[in-house]
């Protein structure tokens, strides 16, 4: 796999649909289908947090299958700001990724010193480890989770009306898009690509790579925080099934839909996977049926997913 | 030794039941091309691992340039001065000339941080300027815009040569810079080590014998995990136990 | 007290050797095949509703134990000879995906044909009752599955350990590119182990199925257990499989059994009651990250 480069139309396309998102709630009213925005909303929380777990997967290379924790961590952040009195989404966003990256650190501390299957088992034990912390212990609700009895609020801004929660997902959700685009072709990016791509050159060359691969983890993890964050406030609660590995294994197939090491990956594979889901689920009640045959469709027949599309890897 | 920029003193490693390496005592001097040859599996490649910080010692210890590195790892190694190039070539197919060598230079210290989020690398002039230079320096200058995977064998030993100077060593391993090459590419290889030998001090793993015996000041033969002679090339010639050791081999 | 540590020792034996069972096959299959199967458990699942939909239609444990071992080594043939045979050269994110989806279609799969509520499994009629040893009651059946466990344990063992089937699947661990130099037939080896791999899901599931409930997800809370006890032990090795799962299985079962009354004894009672199932529940997590801290590649590392 080469270093990540946009393709060159990427800039209109991504104007194009900034601009249809920034309409879809209007859109939806005047359908009558505001039911919608709901969703939607739910669709771009799962980009962002499949977009964080893509920044780990496919540019810093670590098949982490444990990325659920740091998303359910953000939630339950927000459920307990909620609980402690604050409200105001300036401080519990950022609290959010805050715990959320910390913790991730010291998982990736501890992780990064292994390699392969044992980096892939590790991960989710930990993540396995922070559910049953969660579920068993009673402040924190128990197998019941966290209410959030009222959403927070923005800058002062109410989040009541679901479309304003919706245009504060999309907007964080394009400020973190920016930054993994930017951040791709920074000294960052290009330096975690390099490892993912020959660990021990790099090392050669200097590198710390320990240091390279943690951070790029810890940065994945506080994103996946603050994606839970929002998603507790979208249903009103933090749920110890956020924190399940089978969440981290969604995730991950999203990302793998999508396309491993695309910008794009992580985005195109939540929404075609939410919108399967909703669709499919509505004439077929059995449809994870239906999706496990397309999965393993994917890994034998089309490996690079469907954003390989959308952004080229040559060199 | 006052100027010796490398020294390894009773340099002892096991792999399971084989000794690799037995108590060895070997020494770099500033300014000097000293090259390490011995039989195949005499423990060549596992000393220069030992030196770059790849694999640890059992016992004894490493100094290099004035300071005890005998537990330091290999990307401090590196950064004090010490660089490598691999026995099987080991660029970064996928990217260009320019861009392989500017990845090293930019994991230099004096480059700066390359926690970097938002600034594209390819706005850091500064970076590719330099990268161009060593290119030059190896003669791929003509070939920066080309993806490595599409140079030559020769030129990719070239281009890792470059990405090792690129991070301005005090000492450059060199792990068998001719493996695999053709006679003609050799010969250049051989000129251009010549050439970086007057900047840089250089410690050659390598089977050519006539590129060993043209390019060293100084000789270590390794046996069997044991260095049984180092000395002048002419004096490294006539040692008898140097001939025995190689007897049926290249000498 | 002495009773109750008694009684979870034996709990926690029972509960190791079952965990070995899981844990044999994954290692191998791991070991020898570099294969990550996330859907063992899923294995594990499918064999206890095919013991125990075999069960009810035999009305009798013993022959739906067998005819659902059988069962489960079926699908495990055709699983192996289908989707894992194109599986082993690739990478881990294919396996990853691959099997994940396979969980997703058995939990589904098992919905479908035998609905969403437990399906009961009875232990042996003649078994159903307690037994007295040294002085304390335990449950019979409790008693045959250690038994059960331990003569599988030991048979296992010495498969591997002394036969020639086992030296290959030995070496195959070791190294697999040397093994298939040699000559063995690597594919039906491969095939061979990973049937038998599903043998043992099923036999861990029947014999399970009456003390827990047969249901959609209990694979993969099981699942999770198994890779601890691989990565303890060390991946390929049957032996560190075999310390790995009991060293699991007794300190879960007696960490949950003793450590809330331990904390009682020792911290302020509203801490106990919530620091001690919190503890518990994630003892052997905390145990997994200081082996792995100390040997990365777990106690008994297959590869040197």
């Amino acid at each position: 796999m080469a270093f990540y480069r946009p393709a060159r139309w990427q800039n209109a396309a991504v104007s194009v649909s900034l601009a249809m998102l920034i309409a879809l709630p209007e859109l939806l009213t005047a359908l009558d289908q505001s039911y919608y925005t709901g969703f939607a909303t739910r669709v771009l929380i799962f980009a962002l947090a499949a977009s964080s777990l893509n920044l780990v997967l496919g540019f810093g290379g670590m098949v982490s299958l444990g990325h659920a924790a740091f998303f359910g961590i953000g939630a339950y952040v927000a459920a307990i700001c909620y609980d402690a009195g604050i409200h105001e989404g300036l401080l519990v966003l950022p609290l959010a990724a805050l715990v959320a990256g910390l913790f991730a650190l010291l998982v990736g501390a501890i992780s990064l010193r292994t390699r392969g299957v044992y980096f892939i088992m590790i991960t989710l034990a930990f993540a396995q480890m922070t559910y049953y912390l969660f579920i068993s212990s009673s402040a924190w609700g128990g197998d019941d989770g966290m209410p959030i009895y009222e959403r927070m609020q923005f800058a002062g801004f109410s989040l009541l009306a679901d479309e304003a929660l919706y245009y504060l997902a999309l907007g964080v959700l394009a400020l973190c898009m920016l930054l993994f685009a930017r951040q791709a072709q920074a000294r960052f990016g290009r330096t975690v690509q390099a490892i993912r791509e020959n660990e021990t050159r790099m090392e050669a060359l200097g590198y710390p790579v320990f240091r390279y691969r943690l951070v790029c983890f810890a940065l994945g993890g506080a994103v996946a925080g603050l994606a839970g964050a929002l998603l507790a406030n979208l249903t009103g609660m933090a749920s110890p099934n956020l924190l399940q590995w089978t969440q981290s294994g969604t995730l991950l197939v999203m990302v793998i839909i999508g396309g491993v090491g695309y910008l794009w990956g992580g985005l195109v594979g939540a929404v075609v996977l939410l919108l399967l889901e909703e669709f499919l689920l509505a004439w077929f009640e059995h449809w994870h049926i239906a999706l496990g045959l397309l999965l393993i469709g994917i890994v034998l027949f089309a490996p690079r997913g469907v954003a390989a599309l959308f952004g080229k890897h040559h060199g | 030794m006052a100027d010796a920029l490398l020294e390894v003193r009773a340099l002892s490693r096991r792999f399971a039941a084989v000794d690799a390496l037995q108590g060895v005592n070997f020494s770099v001097t500033a300014g000097e091309v000293h090259a390490l040859i011995g039989p195949n599996g005499a423990g060549k490649t596992t000393f220069i691992h030992h030196v770059s910080g790849a694999l640890r010692p059992d016992s004894g210890s490493i100094h290099f340039a004035g300071r005890e590195a005998t537990r330091l790892s290999m990307h401090e190694r590196v950064r004090a001065g010490m660089a490598r190039s691999y026995q099987i070539t080991n660029v970064f197919t996928g990217q260009s000339a320019l861009d392989n060598v500017a990845l090293a230079v930019q994991g230099r210290p004096d480059a700066g941080s390359s926690f970097r989020f938002w600034r594209p690398v390819a706005a850091e002039r500064r970076l590719f300027d330099e990268a161009v230079a060593f290119l030059e320096q190896v003669g791929l200058g003509d070939k920066a815009g080309q993806l490595a995977g599409h140079l030559s064998h020769g030129e990719q030993r070239a281009l890792e040569l470059a990405m090792a100077l690129a991070t301005k060593p005090q000492l450059l391993l060199l792990d068998e810079p001719m493996a695999g090459t053709g006679p003609e590419e050799s010969a250049r290889m051989v000129e251009l080590i010549e050439h970086l030998a007057r900047h840089v001090t250089i410690l050659l793993v390598e089977h050519d014998m006539d590129a060993v015996f043209r390019l060293a000041d100084r000789i270590s033969v390794l046996v069997n995990g044991r260095l049984i002679c180092t000395g002048l090339p002419d004096e490294v010639r006539q040692d008898a136990e140097v001939r025995r050791a190689y007897l049926g081999d290249h000498l | 007290m002495t009773q109750l540590v008694l009684e979870q020792a034996l709990n926690g034996l029972q509960f190791g050797l079952m965990l070995f069972l899981l844990a044999a096959g994954l290692t191998l299959v791991f070991g020898i095949m570099d294969c990550i199967n996330l859907a063992h458990g899923s294995l594990y699942m499918v064999g206890a509703y095919f013991v125990a939909a075999a069960a009810q239609a035999a009305d009798s444990f013993w022959i739906g134990l067998g005819a659902g071992i059988a069962g489960a080594a079926l699908l495990g043939l055709l699983l192996e000879l289908s989707l894992f045979r194109q599986l082993y050269r690739r990478d881990h994110l294919s396996q990853v995906l691959a099997t994940f989806a396979l969980i997703l279609i058995a939990n589904e799969s098992v919905r479908v044909i035998w609905g969403p509520a437990p399906l009961m499994l009875n232990p042996p009629e003649s078994l159903a009752g307690p037994v007295e040893i040294a002085g304390f009651f335990y449950p019979a059946y409790r008693l045959v599955i250690i038994g059960v466990g331990l003569v599988v344990a030991a048979l296992l063992y010495l498969l591997v350990a002394k036969s020639r089937v086992g030296m290959w699947v030995r070496a195959g661990a070791a190294n697999r590119e040397m093994t298939e130099a040699l000559g063995i037939n690597v594919r039906g080896l491969f095939t061979a182990v990973f049937v038998f791999g599903a043998a043992l899901c099923a036999l861990a599931g029947g014999l399970l199925g009456p003390l827990l409930a047969v249901q959609v997800g209990m694979g993969e809370s099981v699942l999770i257990l198994a890779f601890v006890v691989i990565i303890i032990g060390g991946i390929g090795s049957i032996r560190g499989a075999l310390v790995g799962a009991l060293i699991v299985g007794t300190v879960d079962t007696l960490g949950r059994a003793l450590l809330p009354t331990l904390l009682r004894a020792t911290l302020p009672a509203d801490a106990a009651a919530t620091l001690g199932p919190a503890l518990a529940s994630i003892l052997i997590y905390l145990l997994m990250a200081a082996i792995l801290f100390f040997k990365p590649q777990g106690l008994f590392p297959a590869r040197a």
